[in-house]
């Protein structure tokens, strides 16, 4: 059977990608790109939730599953932030503008953007974890007075790796929302922080009670933050983050995303954290 | 075919062959147990004389022999090295090709047309597990498509067993040994000085209209009691046990427990569990191009989260020492399995046992564990 | 009573007593046992609660911390005469790290909620305890910075 996009069977058939071409490629920090893409179905857009992500195919390198990066309030375009590490991600730096992928998706839980109306949101970003939490962060300016006080902490690697560092300036220098990046290194041209992103979380004004902590980073990473978030009174119910795993199918049948008895591509990535504390701490799980 | 004997009958060994005609004529391509490679495998069979005919296996932790029988029975064995599932999820399975054209990247479903087939000598443990496989690959929001196509064509003739394996512990997982639903057919061969015929059931209204075209006579009260008290002795010989009380929680909080380092210690990480296993459904994708760069295609094949890439991420593996893959397999089997798919993952056929290199035992290391269970001792503390 | 003049002898003899008046090796021994861990083990886990200190007396134990995917990372390690942990001292008293055994290990072992108790008690027990453990962490945070610069890398 050949199919064209979205006919027939094929559009169901959630194991075959359809195709999309590249509209826009921009860099974002030396190993960081983002490219902008036409949605498969024109008139539909692709709808997503902040926190879903998608898989993204490179003909014959294989797939990637990347969260999507973008506003939820513009489907017509597909957004990605991707690091070029790999034998997929490598090549797609490389592509450009009008080149073909292949796309399967949306996948996977989203941010609790309903539930957290009318809290304090409390955005912690470590690395590239900014990329997934960036739809987060869009919806919530998109939808400011839904939400109470709103705090974004950045930890990066050095001032070189702080994604989207223009958006963090913009963000931070609106006055209803507040802004914090840390780097762990600096040269002396950073008149920023140097430390550990933990550092900024006390200084937060969230209210500790009122608040919805949305964490996405490297996992040692969202487990200090989680440590310095119960010592200020944020329990595991009021947090969540966005987990990682192998994913090949994205849809819960190849079984290698498996956290415990949670499948990361359909359970997750995001979880609320009371759920899958002791998995969080076990070692190998 | 009203009346409820009409449902039973039986079935003379010299009319046997009739069975496979029938289903031949009905379009089906037969698969079923076959002596090759010193095992009995399954494989598409002709008749009647493709069977196993007086042999029988005998299986111990990591030992599988065939012995000849001083009778000609066709089905007095258990299960071998393959399960069901290799007809049905398959081994390797392309999925789709893409081709780069002038009007952009197309993409084509590798869907073929899925093969009328017959399962002959179905075991009730392992129609419990295609009935998981089926939860699993069709019973949720996405539905495995070649699997569904496979399922939906298939006709089953369960086999009753009539004797247990060394190796068995289905009445553990209580998936055996008499299969009550689920199957188009059921047999159970008599076999003694005075006679050898078959006692066939009908589970469905094709089994029953499959039956009617047999030469049989109709099964009386006391052909039944001999079906029913040879599935019954099997049910009395199994050679392992597994107490499967509260083991979700026992095997949760024991995640730490000094048994999965021992295990470790012997578990060579060879995947044969999960090739064997009836129910493990992991698989992986493959994608590739030829030569000229104009095609793409993607395959899927069967995986193992003994593989060592199983749990890789960018950065590293996950699941790196054999110790945390044992322990992955074990506690998604009989644990995680039931918050997954709300039943256990084992149906009790032992071919784990059997087939593991070195002879690991589930039944064994679920009893290591419960016996030193981290709850009872309160801490798997390690100072003086 | 061998066995506790053993333990004294034992603290008195570690080089992390070494000037401390004989008072308050009384209220040590007090607080102390002998301990042994076979290789691999842990003496504590990341998050748990701080309530025993270590004074090692034989062998070497590793701090980890678990950083999937690479695993579990090395970050630092204590040998024979070495201090091995101040979370106790510290609040919310709960372990930053794994400790774990890298051959056989033989420690004395502190309770540390007993020894915390006599601190807010004893202010010159106080002031021994602290001046002892202040230099160790001050070395410690220093090492680790330089660690933190990655000399040795390609650049």
């Amino acid at each position: 059977m050949v199919g064209a996009a979205g006919t027939g069977l094929l559009a169901a058939d959630p194991m075959v990608p359809r195709p999309v071409s590249i509209r826009r490629k921009q860099r974002e920090t030396h190993d960081t790109f983002t490219l902008t893409l036409d949605v498969p179905d024109p008139e539909r857009g692709l709808p997503f939730v902040p926190g879903q992500f998608t898989m993204l195919y490179l003909f014959g390198a294989g797939e990637v599953p990347i969260s999507i990066s973008g506003d939820p309030a513009s489907p017509m375009q597909l957004v990605h932030t991707i690091r070029a590490v790999g034998s997929v991600t490598r090549p797609l730096q490389a592509l450009q503008q009008g080149s073909m992928l292949g796309v399967r998706g949306p996948f996977g839980s989203g941010w609790p953007i309903e539930e957290a109306r009318g809290r304090d949101i409390l955005v912690i970003a470590g690395g590239l974890g900014l990329a997934p939490l960036r739809p987060l962060v869009y919806h919530l300016l998109n939808r400011r007075g839904d939400y109470g006080h709103i705090s974004i902490v950045c930890g990066a690697r050095s001032p070189a790796d702080i994604l989207f560092r223009h958006e963090l300036e913009r963000w931070g220098g609106r006055f209803d929302v507040d802004v914090a990046v840390i780097v762990d290194h600096a040269t002396d041209t950073w008149h920023g922080d140097v430390g550990v992103v933990t550092r900024l979380l006390d200084k937060s004004r969230c209210e500790p009670a009122n608040t919805r902590a949305m964490i996405c980073g490297p996992e040692i990473m969202m487990r200090f933050s989680i440590r310095a978030l119960n010592d200020l009174g944020i329990s595991d119910e009021q947090i969540h983050i966005s987990m990682e795993r192998n994913m090949q199918c994205a849809i819960g049948m190849c079984g290698h995303c498996q956290y415990g008895p949670a499948f990361v591509c359909k359970d997750g990535p995001v979880f609320r954290f009371d759920r899958i504390r002791p998995l969080f701490g076990a070692r190998e799980i | 075919m009203q009346h409820t004997d009409e449902q039973r009958v039986v079935l003379s060994r010299q009319d046997f062959p009739s069975l496979f005609a029938a289903l031949r004529n009905h379009g089906y391509r037969l698969v079923g147990p076959t002596v090759r490679d010193q095992a009995i495998v399954y494989d598409e069979i002709r008749d009647t004389d493709d069977l196993p005919v007086g042999w029988t296996d005998e299986q111990e932790a990591g030992h599988y022999r065939l012995r000849r029988r001083d009778d000609a029975a066709l089905f007095a064995y258990n299960v071998g090295p393959h399960s069901w599932k290799k007809y049905l999820q398959l081994p390797v399975l392309s999925l789709w090709k893409a081709r780069m054209t002038d009007h952009g990247l197309l993409f084509e479903s590798g869907e073929e047309a899925a093969p009328r087939m017959a399962f002959i000598g179905v075991r009730s443990c392992e129609l419990a597990a295609v009935t998981i496989q089926d939860r699993v690959l069709t019973g949720g929001e996405h539905v495995d498509m070649d699997y569904a196509r496979r399922r939906q064509q298939l006709f089953i003739v369960v086999v009753q067993c009539t004797q247990a394996g060394n190796t068995c512990f289905c009445t553990s997982m209580k998936t055996g040994p008499r299969a009550d639903a689920g199957f188009d057919l059921g047999v159970t061969e008599l076999l003694d000085a005075d006679r050898h015929e078959f006692v066939i059931e009908a589970g469905s209204d094709a089994g029953k209209e499959l039956m009617s075209q047999l030469p049989h006579r109709p099964a009386g009260m006391d052909d039944w009691q001999a079906a029913t008290g040879a599935t019954q002795r099997a049910a009395a010989q199994m050679g392992r046990h597994l107490d499967t009380g509260g083991i979700r929680e026992l095997l949760y909080r024991n995640a730490e427990h000094p048994r999965w380092d021992e295990v470790a210690g012997r578990c060579l990480a060879c995947a044969n569990c999960t090739m064997v296993c009836p129910t493990c459904f992991c698989t992986a994708v493959e994608d590739s191009t030829d030569l000229a760069g104009q095609t793409a295609e993607r395959v899927r094949r069967w995986d193992s989260c003994f593989n060592s890439r199983h749990s890789y991420i960018h950065g590293g593996i996950i699941r790196q020492s054999t110790r945390s893959r044992y322990r992955q397999w074990l506690t998604h089997k009989l644990a995680s399995w039931q918050d997954q798919f709300g039943s256990s993952g084992c149906v009790g056929c032992g071919r784990c046992i059997t087939w593991c290199p070195v002879g690991i035992d589930i039944t064994a290391e679920v009893a290591a564990i419960r016996a030193d269970d981290a709850h009872c001792s309160g801490q798997e503390g390690s100072d003086t | 009573m061998s066995e506790l003049h053993n333990l004294e002898q034992s603290i008195r003899e570690h080089p992390f007593a070494e000037g401390m008046p004989g008072r308050y090796i009384g209220i040590l021994t007090g607080c102390a046992r002998h301990a042994e861990f076979r290789e691999g083990t842990f003496l504590f886990r990341e998050g748990e609660s701080a309530d025993t200190f270590y004074w090692i007396t034989a062998g070497k134990v590793a701090m980890e911390l678990d950083a999937p995917p690479r695993g579990a990372i090395r970050i630092d390690t204590r040998a024979t005469g070495d201090a091995l942990g101040w979370s106790w001292i510290v609040p919310p008293y709960r372990w930053f790290c794994d400790a774990r055994a890298v051959g056989e290990v033989r420690a004395l072992a502190f309770n540390g909620v007993c020894l915390r108790g006599q601190l807010d008690e004893d202010p010159e027990l106080a002031y021994e305890m602290y001046r002892r453990f202040v230099p160790l962490m001050y070395r410690s945070l220093h090492a680790t910075q330089l660690q933190l610069l990655d000399v040795y890398g390609a650049g």
